[in-house]
């Protein structure tokens, strides 16, 4: 977490200290990740959570619980089954109407009793709004640690998570430990991850726990959901080609040529973090990292110099192609293909390139 | 009506340079600026003391130079600024920053009335964490609304207050009990430019500077770096990948002959896409 | 409206504005400082060289907590052509002294320092806000104040000082002066290259913050008049180069691919090599001279600084020509206030009256016809190329008798520049200099 990420403490501070991990701490075991259910649909980061913590519950040698909350119903239940299909062991199931939307006082109540009851060493979320919300006033309440956003989870030596995210706005990374606290926590954005396999039929343990919520407790209440009329801005976190431009456009007027090859390509469309500052395209366009972050099977980047914060957004894809006028340009370090030149004139071009190819193609058949 | 509005000193991350040999960060000469998400929330409070009155009191928590934002802030219009400033902070993750901001809004209350909404940005630039807000709302049992697009309604008399608030896919519309700790969502206002009378004003006023003794703080083993249950071990840059992009041979070719090797190039490494498009052209 | 009415209101926190500043400020005046940029020195470019004898007047003892990057101890005078450099070096021991004469600084933070000593001083000091007119009694026509483009913005002041830079609108649109002239103004373009603290030193043959000065002319500015600079700061290169605006019109070179050429100069790019490139910056200089300075106060006002055309072009001397205009405005208003006299134009006159007395009037006048003389092209192509041929003649050694080599290098310049070419190039520029 670390608002300011700190410069690393020098050999011999603090965090060259060894871990000294208080007695009552020493019961808390296994992997817990928090399955996020809105609206009866589960968010596909929880089971990229599955994925992950699968692999650090593995190393650990302990078990993968996936923590449920919601109204009673069977979306629940069917999210319980889903859990055990991307990898958990078992799964805590709280039902409770009063968990019908999320509410953050309630939730923070139910999974604080948890992880109270039944100790978890690490506690996964996904970097949504609603994972944020909870994820912070869980840690408070816990009083433990909380890595925001981490772009890479593994088990050290000891046992201790080590988080790794991006810091100063994006130009370096840093690793952050929680060493004397319990549980260990962190967020992670969508797509950060990858989809693990679904394996059907694997089953797991389910433990139900009561909550016994009273809505009149509650202060808070949820008049409505608006569900939002379009929601392409889910579409581009999960799209399969995503085109997308940068300064290197020179102008809000040649960002045009980025939605045409993204219509041509049925893509979707973003832009590197200046190009939301200019207000050349809206906010939840921006990808990186403090934008979207993207798992296409082919990424165009026109025009963008590729700093780090872009870099985490996209290094998922499966092929980063980039356009840009300096060859020095550090997209070209992590992109696999690449060619030197004007975006503004390669982008049109490659559209029409594109829109022959598959208007021949769709003649022929 | 008094609001508390919590703003972070920053970075310009736009101008931030690693030292290319030692993989540090270059703090001289990047200039310093508010956390951009914080004058939403700024704005956001100036608008309802303006519909509602009242006053508007500026937290910080940082170094002495802060100052100059907080004046910032009052230039703006908000009518106090305090910066908490001690260097028992230092190396405070978000855990022990949000327990000396909380322990200083209580003596804010103390000073100048409890407050009936505490603001803070959706989360700085810096950080990029969005944990300090939820953290201050539970230490002090704050009811937490967080990216919150808009105020639809207070009732000061009746001590509600219904936002509509950034979800997964759609928005909630939520109402609670003041007092409460709201979270702004970006883009939902545009700062105000602040008039002469105020800009004069702030530049004469007194930023009320608070150590950790004078924010009421006793136990300083909750703050700082001894406060922090995280601990960063490592700052490193990426490593570079072993292969660089392959680089299309551009030597003597036409735009359009470029963009024909790109195509082929991108068909031939990601096969799938050729039949997606086929069945996206054929569906027309 | 705001209800109170300041001594005196300065326009711009860069050196003119700041130097005059702190002079009212410290001898107990009210003052109000607006900038329109976002903090001090946020809308200012140079290179930077600080020259200690103006601002020692101004603060003496600024040494102390001025954010200084190193003391020029070396300084290289380079005549340049495609692929050869010849010049000058000075090198001193001399310069590693107590009280140095010449720093380099880094504009920004040595800005926001300035400004903070404003503030202590005791002058209020506004940014982003931008002063849109002079306000004139109806009746007077003296200036009484100004208005901002801030909600409210009329603002009552004794005097206002122009101190707005050579990008200044208001004294041109307040009438006070006419708009600068595309021949009067150089456009400046900088880099900075940032380089470990060791490498830098090794490069430049340095130690602790000893720096080095390279100042450049020749084929880099392709036949425009200008020069091209590298400064040492303490972990950073300063790198840049100017010409007229004039001249950019007429050749349709960029000033950006000027720079490129300097900086991939065989002779420089050695020095830049392995840097980290940040920063890029523009910024136009008044280099008129003595015959491009306008009228300089009137009932209320007056002009400091780039403003007033204050640029010693010959000596790339500008900062400290602010900080002397400005510290003499502010001594004279200071002055005219202590014996509670008006601040008109008759009182005012003593500030062009002291100006006429120190070194900056008398150093823009001595080079008054100086620029004309210099904008010829062949100082630029034709004699730096003669110089390096020469040059080169004379140092290889391959068999050729000395005396012959002697000849040749005459004959190559008369052939080339023809002897009336060379004596009127002779004679412009030693009338120009005397």
């Amino acid at each position: 977490m670390s608002s300011d990420a700190k410069p690393a403490p020098a050999a011999g501070g603090r965090a060259g200290m060894k871990k000294e991990l208080p007695e009552h701490f020493k019961a808390y075991k296994h992997v817990w990740v928090f399955v996020e259910l809105e609206g009866n649909e589960v968010h596909p980061v929880s089971w990229e959570l599955l994925g992950a913590g699968r692999q650090l519950a593995d190393k650990l040698g302990v078990d993968l619980a996936a923590v449920v909350m919601a109204a009673p119903g069977i979306p629940a239940r069917r999210a319980v089954a889903e859990s055990f299909a991307y990898g958990a062991d078992l799964a805590y199931l709280v039902e409770d109407p009063v968990l019908q939307h999320y509410r953050n006082d309630p939730y923070t109540k139910v999974f604080t009793h948890l992880v109270n009851t039944y100790k978890p060493e690490i506690l996964l979320l996904g970097a949504t709004t609603l994972g944020r919300d909870l994820a912070g006033s869980v840690a408070t309440t816990l009083l433990t640690g909380l890595t925001a956003d981490s772009t890479e989870l593994a088990v050290d030596a000891d046992g201790s998570l080590a988080a790794t995210r991006p810091t100063f706005g994006g130009s370096l990374l840093c690793t952050i430990y929680t060493l004397n606290f319990r549980p260990q926590m962190a967020t992670v954005r969508p797509r950060v991850m990858p989809m693990p396999e679904r394996q059907e039929g694997r089953i797991g343990r389910v433990i139900e726990v009561k909550a016994d919520l009273v809505e009149e407790d509650i202060v808070t209440k949820v008049l409505s959901f608006i569900p939002d009329r379009n929601s392409k801005t889910a579409n581009l976190t999960y799209a399969d080609i995503v085109v997308a431009g940068g300064l290197g456009l020179q102008s809000a007027e040649n960002y045009q040529h980025v939605k045409n090859l993204a219509k041509v390509l049925c893509a979707e469309y973003g832009g590197s973090r200046p190009l939301v500052q200019k207000g050349w395209i809206e906010a939840d366009r921006q990808i990186g990292q403090t934008g979207k972050t993207i798992r296409p099977k082919l990424y165009i980047a026109a025009g963008i110099s590729g700093a780090i914060q872009h870099r985490v957004g996209v290094e998922g894809a499966d092929l980063i192609v980039a356009i840009n006028t300096d060859k020095n340009a550090q997209i070209f370090d992590f992109a696999h293909l690449g060619v030197v030149g004007d975006a503004t004139r390669i982008l049109p071009a490659l559209t029409d390139a594109f829109r022959a190819r598959f208007a021949v193609n769709r003649l022929a058949s | 009506m008094h609001i508390v509005v919590c703003m972070k000193q920053v970075p310009d991350s736009g101008q931030i340079r690693v030292h290319p040999v030692t993989n540090t960060i270059m703090r001289q000469g990047v200039p310093t600026i508010i956390n951009p998400y914080d004058l939403f929330a700024l704005e956001q409070a100036l608008q309802l003391r303006d519909k509602l009155g009242g006053t508007i009191t500026m937290l910080t928590m940082g170094p002495q130079m802060a100052e100059d934002s907080l004046r910032k802030a009052m230039a703006f219009g908000a009518d106090r600024a305090v910066l908490l400033t001690d260097r028992f902070f230092a190396g405070s993750d978000t855990l022990a920053t949000s327990f000396a901001l909380a322990t200083a809004i209580r003596k804010v209350g103390d000073t100048w009335g409890k407050p009936d909404i505490v603001f803070t940005g959706k989360q700085t630039i810096d950080g990029d964490t969005a944990q300090v807000g939820p953290g201050i709302a539970k230490r002090l049992d704050l009811h937490q609304l967080t990216y919150v697009a808009k105020i639809a309604e207070i009732d000061l008399a009746g001590r509600s207050i219904t936002v509509e608030r950034r979800a997964e896919g759609g928005v909630q519309v939520l109402r609670t009990q003041l007092p409460c700790l709201i979270t702004m969502l970006e883009g939902t206002n545009s700062i105000r430019r602040g008039s002469m009378a105020d800009t004069l004003r702030a530049a004469r006023a007194e930023v009320v500077k608070w150590s950790a003794a004078d924010a009421g703080i006793e136990d300083l083993t909750k703050c700082g770096l001894r406060g922090s249950p995280t601990v960063v071990k490592r700052v490193f840059a990426p490593t570079a990948r072993e292969e660089k992009a392959h680089l299309i041979d551009t030597t003597g070719l036409g735009t359009d002959q470029i963009a024909q090797a790109l195509m082929t190039e991108v068909l031939t490494r990601v096969p799938a896409i050729e039949g997606d498009l086929q069945r996206a052209a054929a569906s027309y | 409206m705001i209800d109170e009415t300041f001594d005196a209101i300065v326009v711009g926190a860069g050196p003119a504005g700041n130097a005059c500043a702190y002079t009212m400020a410290s001898r107990g005046l009210k003052v109000l400082q607006l900038e329109r940029g976002e903090y001090p020195g946020s809308k200012n470019v140079q290179g930077a060289i600080l020259y200690a004898d103006a601002l020692e007047k101004v603060i003496p003892d600024f040494r102390e907590d001025a954010p200084l990057e190193r003391h020029v101890i070396e300084q290289r005078m380079w005549m340049m052509n495609d692929r050869s450099v010849s010049g000058m070096q000075y090198r001193s021991d001399d310069f590693n002294e107590e009280r140095p004469n010449r720093y380099t600084i880094i504009r920004a933070q040595f800005d926001k320092w300035f400004s903070k000593r404003v503030q202590a001083a005791g002058a209020l000091v506004i940014c982003e806000t931008t002063v849109t007119e002079l306000v004139r009694n109806t009746q007077t026509g003296r200036v009484i104040g100004v208005r901002t483009d801030r909600a409210g913005g009329f603002i009552k002041a004794d005097v206002v000082v122009l101190a707005e830079g050579v990008n200044g609108l208001l004294g041109e649109r307040a009438g006070l002066r006419t708009p600068h002239k595309a021949n009067h103004l150089a456009l400046a373009v900088k880099e900075m290259h940032f380089l470990p603290r060791d490498t830098l030193e090794a490069r430049f043959n340095l130690q602790g913050d000893e720096g080095v000065v390279i100042e450049a002319a020749g084929t880099i500015t392709r036949g425009m008049t200008g020069t091209a600079f590298v400064y040492t700061n303490k972990e950073s290169l300063s790198v840049g180069i100017g010409c007229l605006i004039s001249d950019f019109k007429e050749t349709g070179e960029t000033p950006y691919g000027l720079l490129e050429g300097f900086r991939k100069h065989p002779a420089v790019a050695p020095l830049l090599a392995e840097s980290d490139v940040k920063e890029y910056a523009a910024h136009m200089i008044p280099e008129g001279g003595y015959n491009a300075i306008p009228q300089l106060y009137g009932d209320g006002w007056l002009v400091v600084g780039d403003a007033g055309q204050f640029v010693n072009a010959v000596h790339r001397e500008g900062s400290n020509l602010a900080m002397t205009t400005g510290r003499i405005a502010g001594e004279v208003i200071h002055q005219i206030k202590a014996r509670r006299d008006p601040l008109d134009a008759e009182n005012l006159s003593l500030y062009a009256q002291k100006l006429e007395k120190s070194f900056v009037m008398k150093d823009l006048k001595k080079y008054r016809n100086l620029p004309r003389a210099l904008h010829n092209k062949h100082l630029f192509t034709t004699y730096p190329n003669l110089i390096s041929q020469a040059l080169q003649t004379w140092f290889r050694v391959d068999g050729v008798e000395k005396k012959q080599k002697e000849n040749e290098i005459v004959k190559s310049f008369f052939r080339t520049r023809k002897f009336t070419g060379l004596a009127s190039d002779v004679w412009s520029i030693a009338r120009g200099w005397r």
